[in-house]
């Protein structure tokens, strides 16, 4: 579904990613863990699309298309998700609205008309229902005064509501106390089936007990340092990051 | 012949032809005229005109006095109406009254016409009281209150609540080159008596229109106005619009100006505050773009302990549109626990288009509360990449941000009609349909 090969890209001057190469299949979870500052969430960004970074070379293949050249909008018509670290609050829109505007957008698109209202209101409860969004929820302005988990909570509702093909969640867990991690876990795992992806994007093994992995990379100084399955966490999770640096140093 | 000239060799003429003016209002006229031959038009070297240069529009060849009469059909301008309510209706075409377009009434209150209360025996109490007795005495009003012959008087009577919302439409049908309209409007609001008023200015065709109005609104204790003010006009149609707002103990008095069209457009709104516990709250929204120009110079005096004042205006500006906020608060010593409030935010869509924003505080008193912020961005990136990464073109998202940053200014508006009808503005100006519930 995503093919990841070579991949440099800078901001500015500052090159951020060096060269990373993944691989996702459909029906598959992968983790992507590092330290602070090592470019999880560039390449995160860079794969939605945002103009900030240029890429120097490499491509992205997204079903066999290059997606490089694409703008953000246009990745996410082909099914592409970013759930934002930090989503942006926009007030004077609601969730509703918001989330309306989003999909009718992405059926426009696809030469489909808007979906009719009574389907959106259905699919709207449903989803809603199941990552027990209260209604009075829906019609606040997008994000505005959000606490924490609701921020994160109404990322994985909009997830629910696209139905993406390849969702990447960056660093979805943080600012969550563990009730509301296991919320959006459960939803998370809800959506998933075997034509699907996910990449998870975490600085912590924690969310990785509730979205399992099958597998698990390491991102260093702009490059994938080591890969391997869900155990690879525990041991990141037990021995911190530090034996990750050592070993890439001593490559270098 | 400049304007100036042209105005003054006109009066003669406009006194004989306006001859059922009582003793009164002649004299106040007669006055004006001398005060406007001195003063004459505002030009940049007077502080308050800085950044509005009136030297252009001034120079086309205005005629003061329409020949005849365009008729107008109401289902050719029902689209400028907030229709589907009921309302009052006092329209004007060309400067002269359209009864068969208006819906006037005297029934427990006075929703009628500003040239029967200046000539009318029984109308005499309230225009010496009133009339011209808070609008400034030089330039623009002076000039106004010499050659004034129309618009509308409104006059609610204590404890009473107008029914439905007055509509104050001005229409100019570009039956000659170039207009100038000077309407003048008087709205006495007695004693714990409440109204809504609607007023646009709109021009129907190509051809210039300069349209250079003063109200005066006295606000009784405990009174309630709301008042919406539409300007959406045609590109070659300018405004000049001078509301001078008097109000007493305990009143609420609130004006919302959307100012989305014109080519140049000043709003001067002043308020004055004479008694305590008042509120005065100013709301704008101004969206233009080509070369057009929109001037807001707001003025809250305030006079008398425990008043509020809140002001709220956002603008967005493209092409080389230019925009200007000037908003002055004067607290007095005696205004103790004042609580002003002003804010002016913009967005710049382009590179070209311009703001001057300039707060103006004096505050004399030492117990008070004041605040003012100007913001002058662009969009946010961010915003924009969490909008496109939803599947919102850019287009799109950027419409989404726009409306959203101007939309806050709308929750005030208690016309739900008036309130769909400028969200939908909004939209347009912005040029996207953006398919949500409106």
């Amino acid at each position: 579904m995503l093919k990841i090969n070579n991949l440099h890209a800078r901001i500015d001057e500052k090159s951020i990613l060096k060269g990373i190469d993944l691989e996702i299949n459909s029906g598959e979870v992968h983790a992507i863990m590092g330290p602070n500052g090592s470019g999880k969430s560039t390449l995160a960004s860079v794969i939605a699309g945002k103009e900030d970074y240029e890429i120097e070379t490499g491509e992205i293949l997204f079903e066999n298309e290059n997606i490089c050249d694409l703008a953000a909008d246009e990745r996410a018509h082909k099914g592409l998700f970013l759930s934002f670290q930090y989503p942006v609050e926009i007030p004077g829109v609601t969730v509703t609205n918001f989330i309306k505007t989003a999909l009718n957008e992405t059926r426009k698109a696809k030469g489909m008309n808007d979906m009719p209202a009574n389907e959106m209101l259905k699919r709207i409860r449903e989803k809603s229902e199941m990552l027990e969004i209260d209604r009075k929820f829906l019609s606040r302005s997008l994000n505005e005064g959000f606490s924490g988990g609701e921020k994160k909570r109404n990322e994985i509702f909009q997830m629910a509501m696209l139905e993406p093909k390849l969702a990447i969640l960056d660093e979805t867990d943080s600012g969550l106390d563990i009730d509301a991690l296991k919320i959006v876990a459960n939803g998370v795992n809800a959506l998933k089936n075997k034509d699907n992806a996910t990449l998870v994007i975490t600085h912590y093994q924690r969310l990785l007990d509730y979205i399992v992995p099958d597998f698990v990379h390491v991102l260093y100084d702009g490059k994938i340092v080591k890969s391997g399955g869900k155990e690879l966490a525990l041991e990141l999770e037990k021995k911190g990051y530090d034996w990750i640096k050592q070993e890439a140093n001593q490559q270098a | 012949m400049d304007l100036k000239e042209k105005l003054l060799s006109s009066f003669i003429a406009f006194e004989n032809q306006n001859s059922t003016d009582t003793p009164f209002v002649s004299q106040v006229r007669g006055k004006a005229i001398k005060n406007f031959e001195n003063t004459g038009f505002p030009t940049k070297k007077n502080e308050a005109w800085k950044y509005t240069s009136l030297n252009k529009i001034l120079k086309e060849d205005y005629s003061i006095f329409p020949k005849s009469e365009t008729p107008l059909e109401y289902k050719d301008v029902q689209k400028y109406f907030i229709h589907d309510i009921d309302s009052y209706k006092i329209v004007f075409v060309d400067g002269k009254y359209a009864s068969h377009l208006s819906q006037t009434t005297h029934e427990g209150i006075d929703v009628c016409l500003m040239s029967a209360a200046l000539s009318k025996a029984k109308y005499q109490p309230v225009i010496e009281n009133y009339f011209n007795a808070i609008a400034t005495q030089e330039g623009l009003n002076a000039l106004n209150t010499a050659f004034c012959s129309e618009g509308a008087y409104i006059h609610i009577k204590s404890n009473t609540s107008a029914d439905r919302p007055i509509q104050i439409i001005h229409f100019s049908t570009g039956q000659e080159v170039a207009m100038l309209l000077q309407p003048r409007n008087l709205i006495v609001i007695d004693e714990n008596a409440q109204v809504q008023i609607i007023e646009r200015h709109q021009s129907l065709s190509e051809n210039a229109t300069l349209t250079n109005s003063t109200t005066e609104l006295f606000a009784a204790k405990r009174s309630i106005v709301d008042y919406y003010k539409v300007q959406n006009d045609m590109i070659d149609a300018s405004l000049i619009d001078s509301t001078f707002i008097e109000q007493h103990q305990e009143s609420h008095v609130s004006v919302h100006t959307f100012s989305f069209g014109g080519k140049l457009t000043r709003n001067n709104l002043n308020f004055y505050q004479k008694g305590q516990r008042i509120a005065s709250i100013l709301k704008g929204v101004t969206i233009i773009g080509n070369k057009q120009h929109v001037d807001h110079n707001t003025l809250v005096h305030h006079i008398e302990p425990h008043c509020e004042s809140h002001q709220d205006y956002k603008g967005i500006f493209g092409d080389s549109a230019m925009g200007v906020f000037n908003g002055k608060v004067v607290v007095e010593k005696e205004a103790q626990k004042t609580n002003a409030f002003q804010a002016n935010n913009n967005l710049l869509i382009n590179d070209k288009a311009t703001i001057n924003t300039k707060p103006q505080l004096e505050i004399f008193a030492d117990d008070v509360k004041c605040s003012h912020g100007c913001t002058i961005g662009q969009l946010d990136e961010n915003a924009l990449f969490y909008l496109q990464a939803r599947g919102i073109p850019k287009k799109e998202a950027k419409a989404l941000l726009m409306y959203a940053f101007a939309n806050n200014v709308l929750e005030s508006v208690k016309i739900p009609q008036l309130k769909l009808r400028i969200n939908a503005l909004i939209a347009q100006k912005l040029g996207v349909n953006i398919g949500f519930d409106l």
